[in-house]
């Protein structure tokens, strides 16, 4: 054997995504969460799918409310800007930072009972307006925060760690969302990164309301028997509507999949999401599908995840508002004001 | 200080009733609401002004769509007061329902100008005012042609018939009308024929019997223009830069919201792309409208809303984040009755107390308190510069009769200083530094440094919370931490008040002075004249904001006695005072109150003080006790 002349090896260069950047600028505080919360999960996927699409950290705006969802921001991407604000109240701070400022990219994080009780209202009229966020609700069925009472996207039927039945209609989120004109609605599960992480970078992409209802095992107080919320049921009942996977604008979009097998969606920027059909026929551009899909998910005990519907043609509340390109929080006096001498004229019509 | 002209303001009882009245006079025009007279008494408003002569309109309305009763009165005044005064004058009675109240309420020696078919019986016949009967409805019926317009003209016949009754010129009526529809030309000459059927009636079948005239003046209008409170407010955000807005319409702030839209469709508009340099979001509720707000000012836009009292309400929650996170808005609260839904159309001070601290925990904020339709405009231009400077809420309190009245005022002054963004850094900034934390007080004012989101630099963004936080803005739950950041926003408070609007002193060296606040201010002058003519001289200081600048104190300790007026039943600025003042000087405050909802008058503010300071009064007063601290003194007026 020859002899190999010995070179030295140069470091492995350091992986980084398409701004240069790695993954560990995507990271956050550690979490204060409780172990094993789904929470923390879809955290860690949420890093993958920022870190894969290539989020710039300051021009990303993490907006949440109150709960154990809403301290989730603090935990992922330090370099960005956070507004933790309200109870109930993220999806109006939401419209207000991408009305001042439409190069962000806003990314809320709620949980069922921010989003479903208390912030219902503000919920739906950010979905009749179509502001272009990715709106995370990480669903638990429960108040964490407070000790595990009931929240409004428990289960009918489904019991408390005591045994205390909920006897009142759940609200399904993904069903209001379709209704209220959302553009993009999907259900995951914080277990299943392969998943999620597609769905989460196909929201990014999205122009207009992305909706992920995730469900989140809350590991202290409604992981038990009788919980349609827990780990044990969700691997139980769910039903994947197709295989999801997210194609950037820059990459070769190579269709190499079977006539018929694939649905795929073109989203705003020119990226893709493919949608690998499974068992049953579905379109995800059809809002009645989508809502019978849900229905009939329900009645059969089924958690049906996937992209639940997406709408690319609608305008987001940017483009209603007929907004210029440039941000209205850098305009100066000279955007702003009145001219001298127009106001001057102006001034006459009141004499 | 006050530029103040001593008037001989006219007494009710020493009056000579066959004496000419020229230019000095109330109309009150009494309709039904919904039936369109709004064009007409504006036309009046306008034409007197154009005769040089100064009016002061208030339009007393129901909060109803159509048929409860509204009266517009039309203040004209040589002397240019501009609150509302008990005397009417003149009354043109349109209502039916009202005519048997509204006729007695005409001074002795005044006019009635009425439909022909009401009955002059009971209370409504008097023999101490002059009837003009006008067949106002056969006189439409008769000769005003179109069927969808007659509802509007027949209001215009009566102008016609004053016009002929008190010498209104006929070029100042058409000159006003041509303003009213600037946008349409055509109505001009419909509504002019109405008013020439009224002054061709009256020139034919009424006989001038009653004392009243008026006659063009110089010098007192001139250069002056006419505009509403909420106009101007909403001219202050333009100019201000404001660009985002959000709002849930509520009377009586909704006219500030719709100017705005207005101004901002006219001026910010670009007309070849149509692209806006705005937003205005109608929201849901006061809440996400406040929220809409902070998500705006928070990546640095200028935002503002508009609301009154029971948005005020709505809004806690959302204010002691802005309070303390630190995030700039701008807050219009056009004032209402409450509490509760209270009397939506009619005007208060009433959020004077419960602003100052609104939401849970210690908070305290800048309350502007504007005088005037001018300083309705300067204060909100202000109110963007504080926001930003203070890192704050800033609340600006005017109410309906300043918010919805027409007043005479200086043209607004074109700006003379460019926006003051306060301590923002930016990512050139942030390489010369080597470190920063967004809640290090850095100078010791309290106010520290904030990087907008999108700066590009690594070290600039940060997290923006509710809940306990270090100078740093992590979480932190440590009480001295705590501690810190609450002191330091009370610092911040103290800075503040160095920074709002200084108080409007007129100070002659007199013993007795009178302390108030927003649209009181009008009521006062004249209460002042009417005094200084009962020999009663005042100084007067004009509070224009909260926290109370050092100067207010500095007044009050020159003067014995100050009457705290204000248009609440509780004297709730005259209570901040209390608090905040030792208590040798907070004994010297008398509270002077005036709420039922109409605008205050001068007489409910010169009524008491003349009684506080008869001497019997003054005697008993020496011999009584200081009032305890906390409580209403003995002398507290109310009215």
């Amino acid at each position: 054997m020859t002899a190999v002349p010995a070179t030295p090896t140069p470091p492995p260069a350091p992986k980084v995504n398409r701004l240069g950047l790695a993954r560990d600028v995507y990271k956050g505080a550690p979490t204060t969460l409780c172990a094993g919360c789904g929470h923390n999960s879809i955290t860690n996927h949420l890093v993958k799918a920022m870190y894969e699409f290539g989020v710039e950290p300051h021009l990303l705006a993490k907006m949440s409310g109150i709960g154990c969802s809403s301290k989730t921001p603090a935990y992922f991407v330090d370099r960005a800007y956070g507004l933790n604000g309200v109870h109930g109240r993220m999806p109006s701070l939401a419209t207000g930072a991408k009305l001042a400022n439409r190069e962000l990219m806003v990314i809320g994080v709620s949980g069922d009972g921010d989003t479903a009780s208390i912030g219902l209202g503000q919920y739906a009229h950010l979905l009749r307006r179509n502001v272009d966020c990715t709106y995370i609700v990480e669903d638990n069925g429960c108040y964490g925060l407070t000790k595990g009472q009931f929240s409004a996207t428990a289960d009918l039927g489904s019991t408390l760690r005591k045994g205390q039945v909920n006897e009142f209609e759940t609200i399904d989120v993904c069903g209001m969302a379709i209704e209220l004109g959302a553009t993009f609605v999907a259900r995951s599960f914080s277990g299943d990164g392969k998943q999620l992480v597609p769905l989460l970078e196909a929201a990014f992409a999205h122009r207009g309301t992305s909706v992920l209802d995730i469900i989140s095992p809350c590991v202290a107080f409604n992981d038990h028997d009788g919980s349609t919320k827990s780990y044990a049921y969700v691997k139980e009942h769910e039903f994947l509507l197709h295989v999801p996977d997210y194609i950037a604008p820059a990459e070769d979009h190579v269709v190499d999949y079977e006539p018929g097998t694939v649905q795929d969606v073109e989203l705003g920027d020119g990226s893709h999401i493919l949608l690998r059909k499974l068992e049953r026929d579905y379109d995800a551009t059809d809002p009645v599908d989508a809502m019978r899909v849900i229905h009939e998910g329900r009645v059969r005990s089924e958690l049906v995840t996937g992209l639940l519907y997406v709408n690319t043609e609608a305008r987001d509340l940017s483009a209603r508002e007929t907004l210029p390109e440039r941000p209205l929080s850098a305009m100066g006096e000279e955007e702003l004001r009145v001219s001298r001498e127009r106001w001057h004229d102006f001034m006459r019509e009141f004499a | 200080m006050v530029a103040r002209r001593r008037r001989k303001s006219r007494g009710r009882n020493e009056e000579n009733m066959s004496a000419e009245v020229v230019n000095d006079l109330t109309i009150q025009v009494a309709t039904i609401n919904g039936s369109g007279s709004q064009s007409s008494n504006l036309t009046l408003t306008r034409s007197i002004f154009r005769m040089g002569i100064p009016v002061a309109p208030k339009n007393v309305f129901p909060s109803n769509i159509e048929g409860l009763p509204t009266w517009f009165d039309v203040r004209v005044s040589p002397y240019g007061y501009q609150c509302r005064t008990r005397d009417i004058d003149i009354l043109v009675a349109l209502n039916p329902t009202t005519w048997t109240t509204d006729a007695p309420g005409v001074k002795p020696g005044g006019v009635i100008v009425h439909e022909a078919t009401y009955p002059v019986v009971g209370a409504a016949a008097r023999d101490d005012v002059t009837y003009y009967p006008v067949p106002f409805t056969k006189l439409a019926k008769e000769r005003i042609g179109q069927d969808s317009l007659r509802k509007y003209l027949t209001n215009m016949v009566y102008v016609g018939v004053l016009a002929h009754l008190l010498g209104i010129e006929v070029e100042a009526i058409e000159s006003a009308l041509r303003d009213q529809f600037r946008t349409k030309p055509k109505a001009v000459a419909v509504n002019m024929e109405a008013v020439t059927l009224g002054l061709d009636y009256a020139r034919e079948n009424l006989e001038k019997r009653d004392r009243y005239r008026l006659e063009r003046l110089s010098g007192r209008t001139e250069g002056r223009i006419l505009i509403e409170g909420n106009q101007a407010a909403a001219l202050g955000c333009v100019m201000g830069g404001c660009t985002v807005a959000a709002w849930y319409p509520i009377t009586p702030s909704s006219s500030l919201c719709e100017a705005f839209i207005g101004y901002c469709e006219r001026f910010r508009a670009d007309p070849q792309t149509g692209d806006k340099r705005y937003a205005i979001i109608q929201a849901e509720d006061e809440l996400a409208a406040l929220g809409i707000v902070f998500g705006a000012t928070w990546t640095g836009a200028r935002a503002m809303t508009s609301t009154a009292g029971p948005g005020i309400s709505l809004m806690a929650e959302f204010t002691g984040l802005g309070y303390y996170a630190e995030l700039p808005a701008v807050i219009f609260d056009v004032q209402r009755v409450g509490p509760s839904t209270g009397l939506p159309t009619r005007t208060m001070q009433g959020d004077v107390s419960f602003a100052y601290t609104l939401s849970h925990g210690d908070t305290r904020h800048v309350l502007l308190l504007p005088g005037s339709a001018e300083e309705n405009y300067e204060f909100a231009m202000q109110a963007f510069d504080l926001a930003d400077r203070l890192q704050t809420p800033v609340f600006v309190l005017t109410d309906l009769d300043l918010g919805m009245n027409l007043w005479m005022a200086d043209p607004l002054a074109y700006p003379a200083n460019g926006f003051d963004r306060g301590k923002v850094l930016t990512a050139g900034d942030l390489e010369r530094i080597e470190s920063w934390g967004r809640y290090r007080d850095v100078d010791g004012d309290g106010i520290t440094y904030r990087t907008l989101p999108g700066t590009p630099n690594p070290l600039a963004g940060y997290f923006t919370r509710g809940s306990g936080h270090d100078e740093d803005a992590a979480y932190s739950e440590l009480p001295e931490v705590y501690q810190r950041n609450l002191d330091r926003l009370a610092r911040k408070h103290e800075t503040a008040r160095r920074l709002v609007p200084a108080p409007v002193a007129d100070e002659r060296g007199n013993e007795l002075a009178i302390l108030a606040y927003g649209s009181t201010h009008f009521a006062v002058v004249e209460a002042r004249d009417q005094l200084g003519e009962a020999g009663i001289e005042t100084d007067y200081l004009r509070v224009r904001a909260l926290p109370f600048s050092s100067e207010v104190a500095a007044f009050i300790e020159r003067h014995e006695r100050v009457y705290v007026v204000e248009q609440n039943q509780q004297g709730q600025l005259c209570g901040l005072l209390r608090q905040e003042l030792p208590g040798a000087l907070a004994d010297r405050l008398v509270s002077v109150r005036h709420y039922n909802g109409v605008p205050i008058d001068a007489a409910a503010i010169s009524g008491p003080i003349e009684e506080d300071v008869r001497p019997d009064n003054e005697a008993r007063r020496q011999a009584a006790s200081p009032a305890p601290s906390g409580e209403h003194p003995p002398a507290a007026l109310a009215v």
